[in-house]
């Protein structure tokens, strides 16, 4: 069996090994230099959309990964996680919002959405907001925290399944009504916009854009190898009995409590960490990322790239959000028809989703070779 | 708004008014065709000042010019003005029958003549014959309550002999007299007024109140006592209002829920696509709605009947090849269930988008359910919503008989129940299965079908209401349809009573997170089956 060796002793084999460094080095140092060394007329120059196309969905890379932790492992499925990305989108957001400085519309102190709601000072939850670390710090406590909270209460009382789901999109969907409203103080249905600096550096340049295209990039690397790690843990092991048969492993003596509410609040956090990698390079964050699509979107990535894989989820939101961009330039009018049919599809023909079909191929191929 | 419109208009109106008051002692002369025609055309100004000497003469026929001229069916040939209804011109003056003249042209009026109009038709009819014009005009004009009225309205009370009426006209002429500057009058006139449960009496008694209003202390007291008391009366009509609009709401969350309850409750098949279903039957509504227009017009106000059931069938059909092509694959894994069928949800908008535009569509009331009753002087219920709660407990009716007490509802329970059993008794429950998803489809189309009817119809209809239809099905409960009711309502009247003192928004926020906790509480909702069955 071929994928007993994914699961030796070692955590990548040496395939695997190679396989990572040229990723890093192609994030390092390909993309900086296509983009920024080669000349603008040449055939490998990296555009300016490119890359900032390629960080946003490096960002939803993370995203579908936290998912497949949870969904693909585990056998939860939220259909909250886009506002866990929200979450770590406001906290930077607020960030940069103070970065702005007095250089907004109404050049003061306070981001222009307070002064047009007549506030004389920041509300509390914007104390800390003129920090870096402070926020890079909530970034990751905000969503960690609130998927305690929630998680706790929901598993503890064996809530699973298709409840757990529809809970988790109704939590999304107040949140996305709350933050609409502007008296929560983040920017009402607008958001947060028109950002100028992030740690004093004028973020609309191309060195900022690429800077933050491979921090992505590599946080997508870590993230991966994290799981990666978790997976092949007792720990991993564990969380995969509880997608198979939640009963038996609590007969066996496991809390499975624990277990659930570890990788759920992790998985949060990662989506946190994506939403404040994302936020400074499409520079806007607003309520709309709470919708409740927004969340079950995520959930399509992983299931089109193949769940229970690591790489799947990657591969599926590259391919769903490459073919977003380009379907929504060439045929706007077909995108919802093929992402409707791309639901439908995954759920019926393909469960193992691309990842699944192209490994069944290659173990035919193999197979037919054999005899 | 009614009201602003009113108080607008009659601002405008001291010439209709003071000729009006004058006019029992001015001598007596039935409208000419000279005046109808000065009337009916020339430069608005002298349009006004004829249409106010006529005033002093009222009779019939002037009542019936303006009512044409308001109505757009005066007309104008040479010097005389007509009347032109169906084809048959009839003269203004002498309400003659003549042959329709050829060379007929309209009377234009602008905002202002409109008015003029208006305000000249609302003071005849303080000294019609009918109760309800007399009435409908005092109604009127209490909403535009100064003292250059009196006289027309003492004059009105001299007349007057119906005692509900004349108590009406009393209170409106204390609103009249409450800025005069005698303080006797204005005290007498507070008293008068103490004793009103109008809406409109206590925002007059406050605005005395303001800044620059009475400066009495002794008035004020009693200005003071006065708007307590109304305030006191007018309570209950709101606290009334909001019960009902609360019960309207939950009547259309329960509705939204039912087709939810069989297709998730009895089924277990999670449909996303159950808010695109109500707009397919939604759009059913409104096409049923033009067929009718176009080809029936003299029916139009039954299209609604011809809707209820085409709505049905629509959206059951729709439900029912969903059922066959996608669900059928699914049972028994409802999260791919809930994926697919999101699927499916962003296929069915993209159509609707495709055929009819992103674009609301209008979808008219009939006649019949326009308009409400009014209950007390400040509730008013809408004929649409007080239909929509006795349909959703028709609907309810129906689909409890059929569940309990028909053949297909026994298959259903059955195969709900225990499929296999059923199987070897000899019910197709492939096909029951097709039956219950359409029929759980179809009432989603029921549901469409009444929300055309106050709301929006559009392709975004169904996203708006499918966490809030889970929401109540989840809290009644799976697999009940008492649970779904109560839940229903209960979240309808919690989420009006929130909304009274937080806001819509906040209100709804509320509900939510207390839904979100009470599953954590009781996962089994409300009201939950009992059995001891163990999950895998």
């Amino acid at each position: 069996m071929p994928s007993d060796a994914h699961a030796s002793a070692s955590l990548l084999g040496t395939r695997g090994r190679i396989a990572l460094a040229s990723v890093i080095a192609i994030l390092v140092f390909i993309i900086p230099i296509f983009n920024l060394v080669v000349p603008t007329d040449s055939v490998f120059h990296l555009s300016d959309y490119a890359v900032s196309l390629l960080g946003k969905i490096m960002c939803y890379a993370i995203c579908a990964l936290a998912m497949d932790l949870i969904w693909g492992y585990t056998g939860i499925l939220s259909l909250g996680h886009g506002l866990f990305f929200a979450l770590g989108g406001y906290a930077m957001g607020m960030y940069l919002m103070r970065q702005i400085g007095r250089e907004g519309v109404y050049k003061s102190d306070l981001p222009d959405f307070m002064v047009f709601l007549d506030w004389k000072e920041v509300p509390w939850h914007w104390l800390g907001s003129q920090s870096f670390v402070v926020q890079m710090f909530l970034v990751v406590a905000v969503p960690g925290l609130l998927a305690f909270v929630f998680g706790y209460f929901a598993f503890r009382s064996r809530i699973k399944g298709v409840y757990f789901s529809i809970i988790t999109q109704a939590l999304t969907y107040a949140s996305m009504l709350l933050f609409f409203r502007n008296e929560t103080g983040f920017g009402g249905n607008n958001g947060f916009t028109d950002f100028k600096r992030l740690l004093g550096i004028p973020t609309a340049t191309s060195s900022m854009r690429v800077t933050l295209c491979v921090l992505t990039g590599l946080m997508l690397v870590a993230f991966y190898l994290l799981s990666k790690a978790i997976i092949a843990s007792k720990y991993g092991r564990v969380l995969q009995a509880i997608r198979d048969a939640e009963s038996r492993v609590l007969f066996t003596g496991y809390n499975t409590l624990w277990y659930k509410l570890s990788i759920w609040t992790l998985s949060a956090m990662m989506c946190g960490v994506a939403g404040a990698l994302y936020v400074p390079q499409v520079g806007i964050i607003n309520p709309g990322e709470m919708s409740p699509a927004a969340s079950i979107e995520i959930a399509i990535w992983t299931a089109v790239g193949g769940r229970a894989t690591l790489i799947g989820p990657i591969v599926g939101a590259f391919f769903v959000n490459g073919a977003k961009s380009w379907f929504t330039v060439t045929f706007p009018e077909y995108w919802l028809y093929f992402l409707g049919a791309m639901f439908i599809a995954v759920t019926l023909f393909l469960p193992q989703g691309i990842v699944g079909l192209v490994r069944k191929l290659t173990d035919k191929a193999s197979k037919g070779g054999a005899q | 708004m009614e009201t602003t419109l009113l108080r607008h208009l009659f601002l405008r109106l001291p010439f209709a008014i003071a000729f009006v008051a004058s006019l029992l002692t001015s001598s007596v002369f039935a409208l000419t065709p000279q005046s109808a025609k000065n009337i009916a055309v020339g430069e608005n100004d002298d349009r006004i000042k004829a249409l106010g000497e006529a005033l002093a003469t009222p009779d019939a026929a002037l009542a019936r010019l303006i009512d044409a001229l308001l109505d757009d069916t005066a007309k104008v040939a040479g010097d005389a003005v007509f009347i032109v209804v169906n084809g048959n011109a009839v003269d203004a003056a002498t309400g003659v029958s003549v042959t329709l003249p050829s060379n007929l042209e309209d009377v234009v009026n602008n905002n202002r003549m409109r008015n003029e109009l208006e305000g000249a038709k609302a003071a005849l009819g303080l000294f019609s014959d009918s109760l309800t014009t007399r009435n409908n005009a005092i109604t009127q004009l209490k909403d535009s309550a100064d003292e250059g009225k009196l006289p027309l309205i003492d004059r009105a009370l001299a007349k007057e002999t119906d005692a509900g009426l004349k108590a009406k006209l009393a209170q409106l002429r204390a609103a009249m007299l409450i800025a005069s500057s005698d303080k006797q009058k204005r005290l007498d006139a507070v008293n008068a007024l103490a004793t009103s449960s109008q809406p409109s009496v206590r925002s007059l008694l406050q605005e005395r109140l303001n800044a620059g209003g009475e400066t009495d202390p002794e008035v004020r007291a009693a200005l003071t006592s006065a708007v307590k008391g109304v305030e006191g009366r007018l309570v209950w009509g709101e606290r009334l209002g909001v019960i009902f609009s609360g019960l309207s709401l939950g009547s259309i969350l329960f509705l939204v829920a039912l087709g939810l309850a069989i297709t998730y409750g009895l089924m277990g098949v999670i449909n996303m696509a159950h808010g695109e279903l109500m707009m397919i039957g939604a759009y059913a509504t409104y096409l049923v709605q033009n067929a009718f227009r176009q080809y029936m017009p003299n029916a139009f106000d039954y299209y609604i009947l011809a809707a209820i059931p085409m709505s049905f069938f629509a959206a059951a059909l729709v439900g029912a090849a969903l059922e066959r092509t996608v669900i059928r694959w699914l049972y028994g894994r409802p999260l791919e269930t809930l994926l697919a069928t999101w699927g499916i949800s962003l296929v069915l908008i993209q159509t609707m988008r495709t055929f009819f535009g992103a674009q609301n569509v209008p979808v008219e009331n009939p006649s019949w359910l326009s308009g409400g009753v009014q209950v007390m002087s400040n509730l008013i219920l809408p004929y649409n919503r007080i239909a929509i709660l006795f349909f959703a407990f028709f609907v309810l009716a129906t689909v409890w008989l059929l569940i309990s007490k028909t053949r297909l509802g026994l298959f259903v329970r059955g195969v709900t129940q225990n499929r296999s059993m059923a199987a070897c008794m000899g019910v197709n429950t492939a096909k029951i299965d097709t039956y219950a998803f359409a029929l759980g489809a179809g009432i989603a189309g029921l549901a469409g079908c009444a929300l055309s009817q106050v709301g929006n119809v559009g392709p975004d209809l169904g996203q708006g209401y499918i966490v809030d239809s889970f929401m109540v099905v989840v809290l009644g409960g799976v697999g009940q349809l008492a649970g779904t009711v109560y839940a229903g309502l209960g979240l309808g009247v919690l989420n009006k009573l929130l909304e009274g003192w937080t806001g819509a928004v906040l209100a709804k926020i509320i509900v939510l997170a207390f839904i979100v906790i009470f599953i954590q509480r009781r996962p089994q909702g409300i009201f939950a089956l009992k059995g001891r069955s163990a999950e895998a």
